[in-house]
């Protein structure tokens, strides 16, 4: 067995999982937060206004990464389901239910900083354009996975179809993205390609919005680690290790 | 020869029970015709409402009654949705489907394909009275028709697939509505599209063709879903 497996197998193991999660959330949550005071205080601060927005495009730098964020959860949502599918793996369905709350979020911020940005510079809150209307649907699809494992008592079941559901969409995801630019350009000219200058952007304002993409991914394990602890701490609430830990934490 | 009559017997076993399934649910659905029914005079209903809402002009009618007809079909079909699976949970027949041995996918495409008889081949063939009502020119009207009839097995599909991930709970409406809608999305913007472009005289071939596509997809990939979901709601 290499060492990869091991580990997986290792994992697999509550109260290894947990000591694991313990040890490594602050890493994630310190780096993470000074990427993110770095990548902010950079973006806002240090690089040069657009000659055409101002600095209105400085919210880029919430808003990108946290679009980026929303697929890629999607996306680690619904492989961790297919591997709790497949080979009934506990942690993997703890990890694709605890990614849902976390990926609607992330889905939402970019919508909000989105229209927020679209106000100034579109001259509106909200436009019908293709990538803003299969953003919107990916929070709809991330909304149906939540209400479905919300719905279900029991928990592993409720992972199980939550995980079934969120590779149903994976698969729906690029089929919906295409869909909509075809719906896009069939009924009005692409008045709008803003975000075809992704490609075109100056080297000083993209450094931050790598920083900034990797301290998302940081904050993203942080969280993750946090509500993943929480839901083994449940699920294995009668036995021993979790007393002892339960115990010790009075004494302490 | 012996060979070849053991593969017929085989294979007439390995449709025999989704056939005796489809069947029964036919009947079922004969028995209650009424209830068979209410799908598509919902549909009816939702279309007559537009008109009364926008006024009566038929050419502002038909410049959005692809869009429409399609939401009021997809509203409709996800009315019948709810209870697909549910009296099996409760009385134990998809137990008796997971321990019979047989194919599960195919049983659950046979329950999948039941549901489009009875749900959107009807919608389908009132396409023409929906597009009458909405003003429709006779060559869009057929459009829609060619859309719906490509268009509604997929609703049936995906949508039966979510109604087994809910069978478990005992009222899931909006639950269902919340999980399949945003899955529509496609069949939407190709079904409404081809009828549009039928409209603006364009051919609708590449809407419909798509939506071609996505069926060829469904139908083998549905009922491995379904499958997967009926033995999560039924463990």
């Amino acid at each position: 067995m290499n060492a990869l497996t091991l580990w997986f197998h290792r994992m697999g193991s509550p109260p290894t999982f947990y000591a694991f999660a313990e040890r490594w959330r602050p890493w994630f949550l310190w780096s993470g937060l000074l990427l993110t005071v770095v990548a902010l205080a950079w973006g806002l601060f240090f690089t040069p206004a657009d000659y055409l927005q101002g600095d209105s495009y400085r919210i880029i730098y919430i808003h990108v990464p946290s679009a980026w964020m929303g697929q890629f959860v999607f996306a680690v949502m619904a492989v961790s389901g297919f591997v709790a599918l497949v080979w009934r793996i506990k942690l993997a369905e703890i990890v694709s239910l605890a990614s849902a709350p976390i990926g609607a979020t992330f889905t939402a911020i970019a919508l909000a900083t989105g229209s927020l940005w679209g106000r100034p510079t579109w001259g509106t809150y909200w436009v019908w354009d293709a990538r803003l209307t299969s953003t919107l649907i990916l929070l709809f699809l991330y909304f149906g996975v939540i209400g479905l494992s919300r719905a279900i008592e029991d928990r592993r079941k409720a992972a199980r179809a939550a995980a079934l559901l969120a590779i149903v969409g994976l698969v729906n995801i690029p089929i919906i993205q295409y869909s909509v630019y075809w719906w896009n350009t069939l009924h009005q000219p692409s008045s709008v390609r803003l975000f075809r200058g992704e490609t075109t952007i100056d080297p000083s304002m993209l450094w931050p919005l790598l920083l900034m993409a990797v301290a998302t991914k940081l904050y993203y394990a942080w969280s993750l680690l946090g509500r993943a602890q929480a839901m083994v701490l449940e699920q294995e609430s009668g036995k021993d290790w979790v007393r002892q830990l339960a115990t010790a934490d009075r004494n302490a | 020869m012996h060979a070849d009559r053991d593969r017929r017997v085989r294979r007439m076993s390995l449709l025999a029970a989704p056939g005796a399934l489809l069947r029964r649910d036919l009947l079922i659905a004969w028995r209650r015709r009424a209830e068979v029914l209410n799908p598509l005079l919902f549909a009816l209903m939702v279309t007559a409402l537009f008109p009364l809402a926008l006024g009566p002009e038929a050419g502002q009618l038909a410049r959005i009654a692809g869009g429409v007809a399609w939401v009021t079909v997809l509203l409709a079909s996800l009315l019948s949705l709810d209870a697909l699976f549910r009296s099996d949970l409760e009385d134990g027949g998809l137990d008796q489907w997971l321990v019979s041995g047989r194919s599960l996918p195919l049983l659950a495409g046979a329950r999948l394909l039941g549901h489009w008889l009875t749900t959107g081949l009807p919608l389908t063939v009132a396409a023409p009275v929906l597009a009458s009502m909405l003003g429709l020119p006779g060559d869009a009207a057929l459009t829609l028709l060619a859309a719906l009839a490509l268009g509604t097995p997929v609703v049936s599909m995906v949508g039966g697939t979510c109604a087994a991930l809910t069978a478990a709970m005992p009222r899931a409406g909006i639950l269902l509505a919340l999980m399949v809608l945003p899955l529509m999305v496609p069949v939407l913007v190709f079904g409404a599209g081809a009828v549009d472009a039928a409209l603006t005289g364009v051919s609708p071939l590449a809407a419909l063709l798509w939506l071609a596509a996505g069926l060829a997809l469904a139908l083998p990939l549905a009922p491995l879903a379904c499958a997967a979901a009926i033995r999560i709601s039924a463990q």
